[in-house]
């Protein structure tokens, strides 16, 4: 049916344009709380065109991996893209048990951006690295068990469904369990995609970065795709956080876009507000955060139980 | 004819080493008639498998007298059976493959024929415990395996530690057959006869032990924490093609034994799954933690065998409890997920060992921190590592993945459809599943990094060399096959349902099928898009950064902060890498750090070492055992070391026999 296409086409396209708008967003939130005007709302758009047409350079210690570290990552994260339901609208590709299918699909990019780090032969790299491993083992039982008590609480298995317009209804029975939830997959949020507390986007210390200094041998167009690639792994985890939390799905189909744009860019606004207010933990004390992380994702399933 | 094809193939494969014996130790011809013989056998039970797979045949199979009491040698070749032949028959056979170029006899005049001697021997004494319906015959097989397997294991014994390792590994094995002794015993008092099929009632207590001593059997086998005090030795010290049958195919026998047993009863009490399901879970998440903990390549592999296991255990838990309460589709899903793991483990632990093997070839050590930047001399054995590596983590489009899908959406199903506690109980299992797929994703990362990526630490591993064809196309099979199952996840679903319909056969009817209940469709299209998606991303990236005037490739050093004089020591190790992880399964891991480092302002040269034991077996049965040894030490003046003592006690025993016997 065209209208069904053009939805389709729409939402692989909102999937695939939106997502930088938020970096922005949060760059734009962090200078008006530092009292600059700072850079413009679609700077990350024009970071990763001009990083597109730039040349590279590549190590002699390095090997096919190292070039097909960006690679893996943007395909994991754009398929990720795809599984995820946007608003109240289903997800491109849904079926049962996807959530489980999308957080794979993260941790194979996580995996080759790993071994890409690794297969330049520096410390910086290695350290990085070490650290992403450490802190992925933390968050993934959080993020399954906060998916876990959303299938519960509205009793399917696809997140399509658990996201989709039964929302509103299970707010009513469950929603202690899915406050506490949404704060948990908040966290692994700031976790995954190196935001404060966690990691220091914008540190120019490589002994104080975890994500940022994986990817420091890259550059020109391997870099571009990583910076993509990033800014569609957080509107991932935004999408599923904003339809959590503003479960609304007015009638027609634009307003739909539009709240669904809307509060993505407030979770942007929230991220860049934690960014502002927050120092970064001390290395030692990031385990206690994300095990934090994990016991609020426990105390959402343990809420459910009658 | 299923049946006697796969008997054909057990005696081929029994006897494929005996001719070497009669040749002489300097050619090679044993070796390739060896290898004649098992090609033989592995198709002749190959096809027997595959015909059994497609359509089972009915009972018995074959039947035939044997002289043993209570013996008979009867086999049938069910669906359950035939995946596990399958696997026994396909590892042995790529093995035998890398083992003419990993254990050449020119090279290896003392013990080449030894190895491919026993090599057939234990691969026919599988094949035969998994089609055997005879408590006897099952047995029979169980102990020539064992035996078999020490005499492998223990292939280069003039190493002392070697036979150290093949001590604790016939220890335990003996442990478990005493084990598995008392179990048939049971069952043959429940049953009244010596033949292995059910139905037999669960709910007594003489069923009970007959789990009970059957898991403790099983799991000592199998590897199950912490049961599993013989595997890292063993694995580590054999050689690499043996280390992969091993860790491939024996000891999936105990997976084997225990499915088999818990077939015969249709209701288990719920406690039966409960058990698997936390041991699993405590294997999966232990293993991988010590696994993370090691330097040694092998140990590694070999801990993160334990780590499948709970997870295979995991899924067989899930379908006992799912029979309990009368679910088809836990049984289904758990069952299906758990055999699908057998194959893929198989396969994928195979490969790594191979790989492995190749590497310790080539640079003629084990030891991680001492390679390095291998990956620029042996990219076929790099790649096939890598596959490994992707697919025991369970990343899609591979086929770890598509096992570990279907015991989550197992735990899933039980999770938003249960009730009472056994809801909250899955749901924490997954996510103790997620936390296992995220600790063996830090593990593989660290071992592919520090093995074959960023600079050599070492001359070996500069110097190294790529392996020969013998030995890189068997990894190159079975890398093929984990790419296939993961894409073809379609192709496996009805041969899963055939072999849950074989487990129990009471509900064969109502079982739905696991294409239905999951999302194995989807996945194999996901992968294939995700396949798709990488050629094309990394085409266009390829050709960007061709087109671009001034990329500059291999001809500069990593960036280091502006350092002038980088070096191959500044890297991370394995043991860096790990170090946090470690840290944090410090209470189970016990890592021992050896001499402090640099101390004072002035250090002068020292040393440092840092190593993970085994807590089971170095904390807890080795002083254990000394322990014991030093309790009955005033037992020590009855070993009087003179054989007139040894006569007199003979001599006493006999009169005290003779007047207790000629007294009733």
């Amino acid at each position: 049916m065209p209208g069904k296409v053009s939805d389709t086409v729409i939402q692989a396209i909102f999937i695939l344009v939106f997502p930088p708008l938020m970096l922005g967003v949060i760059t734009k939130t962090k200078a008006a709380f530092a009292g600059r005007v700072g850079a413009p709302f679609l700077q990350p758009y024009y970071d990763i065109w001009k990083l597109l047409r730039k040349s590279s350079v590549f190590s002699r210690t390095t090997t096919w991996v190292f070039r097909a570290g960006p690679v893996v990552a943007v395909a994991t994260a754009i398929l990720a893209g795809a599984l995820v339901p946007i608003g109240g609208r289903s997800a491109l590709v849904a079926f049962q048990g996807d959530f489980i299918v999308l957080a794979y699909l993260l941790a194979l990019g996580r995996f080759f951006t790993m071994a890409a780090a690794l297969d330049t032969g520096s410390a910086f790299e290695g350290m990085g690295a070490a650290r992403e491993a450490t802190f992925a083992c933390l968050a993934e039982p959080a993020l399954v068990l906060g998916l876990l008590a959303l299938a519960r609480a509205s009793g399917s298995l696809s997140l399509s469904s658990m996201l989709g317009s039964t929302m509103p209804l299970s707010w009513t029975r469950a929603g202690a369990s899915f406050v506490l939830v949404a704060t948990a997959l908040f966290i692994v949020l700031l976790a995954e995609n190196s935001r404060i507390p966690v990691d220091d986007p914008n540190t120019h210390l490589e002994l104080t970065m975890i994500h940022e200094v994986m990817v420091l041998d890259h550059g020109g167009p391997a870099l571009g795709l990583i910076l993509y690639g990033a800014s569609i792994k957080l509107f991932v985890f935004a999408a599923v956080i904003a339809r959590l939390v503003l479960p609304v799905s007015p009638g027609s189909a634009w307003a739909a876009w539009g709240v669904a744009a809307v509060s993505v860019l407030a979770v942007a606004v929230v991220i860049g507000v934690v960014e502002s207010t927050m120092a970064r933990l001390r290395l030692t004390h990031i385990p206690s955060l994300l095990v934090a992380a994990c016991l609020l994702s426990a105390f959402g399933i343990v809420l459910l139980v009658k | 004819m299923n049946e006697w094809l796969v008997v054909g193939g057990v005696g081929l494969a029994a006897f494929s080493g005996l001719p070497g014996l009669f040749i002489k130790r300097e050619s090679g011809l044993g070796e390739r008639i060896a290898l004649a013989l098992l090609t033989l056998a592995t198709a002749a039970a190959g096809v027997g498998a595959v015909r059994a797979l497609m359509a089972p045949s009915p009972e018995p199979g074959l039947a035939l007298r044997w002289s043993v009491p209570g013996g008979m040698f009867r086999v049938h070749v069910d669906a359950l059976s035939a995946m596990f032949l399958v696997q026994v028959f396909l590892l042995s056979f790529l093995g035998a493959v890398y083992g003419l170029a990993y254990w050449k006899q020119a090279e290896h005049p003392d013990n080449g024929r030894k190895l491919r001697l026993f090599y057939g021997v234990v691969t026919a004494a599988m094949a035969l415990l998994v089609v055997a319906r005879n408590a006897f015959l099952f047995l029979a097989g169980w102990e020539i395996m064992a035996l078999a397997a020490f005499l492998l294991i223990t292939t280069e014994d003039q190493d002392k530690r070697v036979r150290e390792v093949g001590y604790i590994y016939l220890t335990a094995t003996r442990i478990g057959t005493l084990c598995l002794f008392a179990m048939f015993a049971a069952l043959f008092a429940l049953r009244g006869d010596w033949n292995l099929e059910g139905p037999l009632d669960g709910r007594s207590s003489l069923a009970g032990g007959v789990f009970l001593l059957g898991f403790v059997g099983f799991a000592l086998k199998a590897g199950i924490m912490p049961f599993h005090v013989w595997l890292p030795g063993a694995h580590a010290n054999a050689p690499s093609h043996v280390s992969a049958v091993m860790s491939g195919v024996l000891i999936k026998m105990g997976i084997y034994g225990l499915v088999r047993v818990t077939s015969f009863f249709p209701s288990p009490p719920f406690w039966w799954g409960g058990v698997v399901l936390a041991f699993g879970i405590a294997s999966g998440i232990l293993g991988v933690a010590f696994a993370i903990g090691q330097h040694d390549i092998k140990r590694l592999l070999a801990y993160h065998s334990v780590e499948n296991i709970g997870i295979i255990c995991i899924g067989i838990g899930l379908a006992l409890v799912g029979r309990t309460l009368g679910r088809p589709e836990l049984v289904v899903l758990g069952l299906a997920g758990g055999l699908l793991h057998v194959w893929n483990h198989g396969l994928f632990k195979a490969l790594l060992f191979l790989s492995a093997g190749s590497v310790l070839h080539a640079t003629g050590t084990r030891e991680i921190d001492r390679l390095g930047g291998v990956l620029k001399s042996m990219p076929r054995t790099g790649l096939a590592f890598l596959v490994g590596a992707t697919a025991i983590c369970g990343l899609p489009p591979l086929n770890g993945f598509v096992s570990e899908l279907l015991i989550y959406v197992g735990l899933f199903h039980a999770t938003v459809s249960g009730s009472g506690t056994l809801w909250l109980v899955s749901a924490f299992s997954a996510a103790g599943l997620a936390l296992i797929g995220a600790l063996a994703v830090a593990c593989f990362v660290k071992v592919f990094g520090a093995v074959f990526l960023g600079e050599a630490r070492s001359e070996v591993a500069r110097s190294a060399h790529e392996s020969n064809w013998r030995m890189t196309a068997p990894m190159g099979v079975l890398a093929s096959l984990c790419l296939f199952i993961g894409l073809g996840s379609l192709l496996v679903g009805p041969i899963l349902d055939r072999a849950t319909a074989a487990w129990a056969p009471d509900l064969a009817a109502a079982l739905p099928r696991a294409a239905t209940l999951a999302p194995l469709a989807a996945i194999s299209v996901l992968g294939v898009c995700l396949v798709v998606v990488l050629v094309a991303i990394g085409g266009w990236l390829h050709g960007r950064t061709r087109a671009a005037a001034a990329t500059v490739e291999a001809m500069v050093s990593t960036w280091g902060c502006g350092y002038a004089a980088p070096s191959s020591r500044m890297q991370y190790t394995s043991s860096s890498f790990a170090e946090m992880l470690v840290g944090m399964f410090r209470w189970a891991l016990r890592p021992q750090v050896h001499p402090p480092g640099p101390r004072g302002i002035f250090p002068e040269p020292t040393r440092f070492a840092s190593h993970v034991p085994d807590t089971v077996l170095d904390g807890i049965l080795l002083p254990g055992g000394r322990a014991v040894g030093r309790g009955f030490r005033w037992l020590r003046f009855l070993q009087a070391g003179s054989l007139h003592a040894y006569l007199l006690y003979i001599l006493a025993t006999l009169v005290w026999l003779l007047v207790w016997h000629g007294g009733r």
